[in-house]
């Protein structure tokens, strides 16, 4: 995983605080993004054979390469269910979120 | 970019990113080119990424400038046929049939009666450094098409077809598969404008039933068997003419 982390954002007290225009330096994360999943993708078997599909194919680029398979990223995971159906090896299943 | 939304302070890239109003995604690619020019930098892409109503609509004028005056830009339009964001409306990119929430399917019109703006060749026709086509389910030719026009010494553009699961009526785990479908079944085709030639990238011999297509996709379950026809014969009819006058890979 090589996004930024997620920190806490402590809000401005005083007017002075506050930057002159409405930017922020990049990759600034200030809150995990997966709340609306709800089918989680789990690895399910270690029959990956790390050909990196599903990596490719997860619009939200929360698949990584670890070891010569993958892991799944469920802070900003949406549940989709592409990597789970593009998988022929049927390493992932979709169950439910238990949240 | 046009397409995607950030709450300050939070930033999902790791790059330098703005959103640019909706009609001027290509005209803030020009500003932000000729300040890095101005800046003398050297390595840098400049990329923007609007949505088919944003492109082929209201962004056209900025576009067609930004590409006239040759600004070195990286333009990728996402094609999910209609303006998903306020509610699935109907773009210039809707495909003939297609319901959406302006052109409903009732007993005298059956959804979407303009045929889809054909983006390429007009983006082709300002000699354009570069223009393709892609498609999410061929993600490897989208990945060459992008590196292909970040070493394009002036503008570049790249449009994709990109379902979207709510207004096409189509399961989350099925974009991909839809999106491959699409070019396999001849309704959609992978291809690529450089030095004022076109090449056809993929050229089935066969093509998968158009209907099977449409049909797992409630925006075109109420099409009846002369419009799926009609849309068959309007396939036949470019791939003749694609055939006949581009290259073949
Ligand atoms: C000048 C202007 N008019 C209208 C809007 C409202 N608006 C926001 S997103 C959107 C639709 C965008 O459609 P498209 O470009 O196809 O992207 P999609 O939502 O489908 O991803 C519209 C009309 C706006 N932001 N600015
Ligand atoms: S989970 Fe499946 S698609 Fe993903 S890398 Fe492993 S084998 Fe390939
Ligand atoms: S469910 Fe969707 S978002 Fe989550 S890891 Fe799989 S493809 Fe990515
Ligand atoms: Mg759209």
């Amino acid at each position: 995983m090589n996004r930024p982390p997620v920190r806490k954002y402590i809000k401005p007290k005083h007017i002075s605080d506050y930057p002159v225009g409405p930017s922020f330096s990049a990759g600034y994360l200030t809150s995990d993004n997966s709340g609306w999943r709800t089918l989680r993708p789990v690895i399910d078997n270690d029959s990956c054979t790390g050909c990196l599909k599903c990596y490719l194919c997860c619009p939200e680029g929360v698949i990584y390469p670890k070891e010569g398979k993958i892991d799944i990223d469920y802070d900003f995971c949406k549940g989709c269910g592409i990597c789970s159906k593009i998988c022929r090896n049927k390493v992932i299943k979709m169950e439910k979120e238990k949240k | 970019m046009s397409a995607v939304g950030f709450i300050y302070p939070q930033l999902c890239f790791s790059n330098n990113a703005i959103i640019s109003t909706f009609p001027g995604t290509a005209s803030m690619l020009s500003g932000v080119a000729a300040a890095a020019k101005a800046k003398g930098y050297k390595d840098y892409h400049v990329l923007g990424i609007a949505g088919d109503g944003g492109t082929a609509d209201i962004g056209l004028q900025a576009l067609s400038g930004a590409i006239d005056r040759r600004d070195k830009i990286i333009y990728i339009c996402y094609d999910n046929e209609a303006y998903m964001n306020t509610g699935i409306q109907k773009s210039s990119l809707t495909p003939f049939g297609a319901k959406t929430t302006t052109t409903p399917p009732g007993k005298n019109i059956r959804g979407t009666l303009t045929v889809k703006k054909n983006m390429f060749e007009i983006i082709a026709a300002h000699n354009i450094d570069y223009a393709a086509t892609a498609s999410i389910g061929y993600v490897q030719d989208l990945i060459n098409k992008i590196q292909k026009a970040s070493l394009v010494d002036g503008p570049s553009y790249i449009h994709v077809f990109a379902p979207c699961p709510t207004g096409w009526g189509i399961k989350t785990d099925e974009t991909f598969e839809i999106a491959k479908e699409v070019v396999d079944s001849g309704l959609w085709y992978l291809a690529e404008y450089e030095n004022g030639e076109f090449t056809l990238n993929r050229n089935p011999r066969e093509f998968t039933p158009v209907e099977n297509y449409l049909k797992k996709q409630s925006r075109f379950r109420h099409l009846l068997e002369e419009d799926i026809i009609e849309i068959t014969e309007a396939r036949d009819r470019k791939w003749e003419r694609m055939r006949r006058q581009w290259n073949k890979n």
